[in-house]
């Protein structure tokens, strides 16, 4: 699998970046550098591993259902670039 | 509607619910509904930089508990995975939830339309976190974000694409509310948005074993204006094929005032959410005893409860249907019971004044004021005949409003029927003196003149009068 401008292209647009075509061209590579060097995962035969979807040998990590106090008002629109009675902001998003 | 004889619908649903638990699924913030804008707020559901999520034991045990009620399998090891899309409503650009391990699978619950039941699969539960919420400003130039609903606990229920009419979605939508409801895992409030639906229908002809193409229906916010949307999308989708265009799959907002659906330009971009594990929240593996120490927890659920009202109190198959529809209300029937033997008559006076007057003002159980005990105990009342029907009639009300028990209400108000037949005699014959007319057209063979005599006798002994003993003495009168 070749990773084509037009998956970068794909990718970027739901990353919400903005690249140039200079940039597109170089990250297609490092795109398909990376995916090379995955493949040789490809050479081992994992048909009995378990998927490993994490690498702590740690389970069951729990909190009791109980409530702790929240950031003031100030402190959570410390960092809002715009904010109206309490709320953030945004520019108008149209369902 | 021809066009409906012709295709058949199809129809799955997704519904979301909110688990009340204190706090939030991955952090310590309040999960209480109401509170100011962005106040129940902490740097994890922020989604600050460099904080971890830690989960809350309660959203798993009630997630269990939801999942065990719709007879899903329960995973025995599950895991959370991050679903990726830019939105204002979620902070981190990504929201928590499950992907390929969710906490139930393979579930099902039996539906009632038209007197038939009919059982839908549940293809899923899976536990995820709620969003934020967004206020369009008016004029359109900006949205405003409540973070304070960002990591409420929520379980996403999808359904098989066994539902095949809008009514029996909404029979669907309310066993799966009830469901919850007896499980005591969310409020199921559809109008402060614990319970939220979305839809996917399509239509094909008859005999084709391939679905036709779907649109998702959102913005459904009752089980009302889910019924009408999809009846609405029914017979759209009918007009499109029957005029030999083709259905456009996408997803459409029903606008209930309008009652249109309307085409959610933008969101067409295909969906691509690039799931993944959260390397931030390890697996959670349930063992035997957890799910055992769960199941112990399920409380008797609407079905078995409408059986044993109607093989042990021998209630009519509606009635039971009816009132095991909402844990409280049967809770009340349950209390009620304590206090009468007569179970029919409950159910009666449930069925009939108390549910006529929950839906004329738009009220549930649990906003009137009456009790159980109070129900019983009229019917008791009426039974000893201290209390004529007539008369229980404004008793219940006041009971409804008050809350008083009816000893109480009849005490108040001097509302003790009066049986004593000299005393009725007495009115008797002073009303057949003063209505000479009416005495006349009965004489002459007019029968229905007498039912005028005796809402003059309950008018002036002010609805006490016994009505059985109202009505002989006053034919003994008329015929002597």
């Amino acid at each position: 699998m070749s990773i084509t401008i037009k998956d970068v292209d794909h990718v970027a647009n739901l990353a919400r970046l903005t690249l140039s075509d200079e940039e597109k061209t170089t990250f297609a590579d490092q795109l398909n550098a990376i995916l090379k060097y995955a493949e040789k995962l490809n050479e081992l035969d994992t048909d009995n591993v378990e998927p490993t979807s994490h690498v702590l040998p740690i389970t069951n990590v729990l909190r009791e259902d109980e409530t702790r106090p929240s950031w003031p008002i100030e402190d959570v629109m410390r960092n809002a670039p715009d904010e109206e009675d309490g709320q953030f902001r945004v520019p108008a998003v149209l369902e | 509607m021809t066009e409906a004889t012709k295709y058949e619908t199809v129809i799955g649903l997704e519904v979301h619910v909110e688990l009340h638990t204190n706090s939030k699924i991955f952090c310590g913030c309040s999960t209480a509904f109401g509170a100011p804008p962005n106040t129940h707020t902490c740097p994890v559901c922020l989604g600050h930089p460099g904080v971890l999520p830690v989960l809350n034991r309660q959203a798993v045990d009630y997630a269990m508990k939801a999942a065990m009620a719709l007879n899903c399998e329960i995973a025995t090891e599950s895991k959370f995975d991050r679903k990726n899309y830019f939105y204002p409503d979620s902070p981190k650009a990504y929201q928590i939830s499950q992907y390929d391990k969710p906490i139930g699978e393979k579930g099902w619950i039996d539906i009632e339309v038209n007197g038939e039941t009919k059982r839908i699969g549940i293809t899923r539960l899976h536990l995820e976190e709620d969003a934020g919420k967004l206020t369009h400003v008016d004029g359109g130039y900006a949205s405003l974000v409540d973070l304070n609903r960002v990591g409420t606990p929520l379980v996403e229920i999808v359904s098989e694409p066994d539902i095949r009419t809008p009514e029996e979605a909404k029979a669907y939508l309310e066993k799966l509310k009830a469901i919850m409801q007896y499980c005591e895992v969310s409020d199921v409030k559809m109008e402060e948005g614990s319970l939220r639906c979305d839809a996917n229908i399509s239509l094909r002809p008859y005999g084709q074993e391939k679905f036709g193409t779907r649109t998702e229906l959102k913005n459904m916010n009752s089980f009302r204006g889910v019924q009408r949307g999809l009846e609405y999308e029914q017979w759209r989708q009918a007009d499109v094929l029957d005029s030999g265009g083709t259905v456009v799959q996408e997803t459409l907002r029903w606008d209930d005032a309008k009652g249109v659906t309307i085409s959610m330009r933008g969101k067409e971009e295909a969906h691509d959410y690039r799931y993944f594990p959260d390397p931030d929240l390890v697996k959670v593996f349930i063992d035997d005893e957890w799910k055992s120490r769960v199941r112990a927890t399920i409380p008797e659920l609407p079905d078995a409860r409408k059986a044993r009202y109607t093989s042990e109190l021998g209630l009519p198959s509606y009635d039971a249907g009816v009132i095991t529809s909402s844990k409280k209300l049967a809770d009340f029937f349950e209390e009620s019971l304590n206090y009468t033997k007569d179970a029919k008559a409950v159910s009666n006076w449930i069925m009939g004044d108390l549910l006529g007057y929950l839906n004329a003002n738009n009220l549930e159980i649990e906003d009137v004021k009456i009790t159980g005990q109070g129900l019983g105990e009229m019917i008791g009342l009426l039974e000893k005949g201290t209390i004529s029907s007539k008369i229980a009639k404004t008793v219940f009300k006041a009971m409804l409003e008050s809350g008083k028990l009816p000893q109480q209400i009849v005490e108040e108000q001097g509302l003790v029927q009066i049986s004593d037949e000299g005393a009725i005699k007495a009115v008797v014959d002073q009303i057949v003196t003063n209505n000479p007319q009416s005495v006349e057209d009965y004489k002459a063979g007019k029968e229905k003149a007498i039912g005028f005599l005796v809402g003059q006798v309950m008018k002036e002994t002010k609805g006490k009068a016994n009505p059985a003993l109202v009505n002989k003495l006053l034919v003994e009168r008329l015929n002597q």
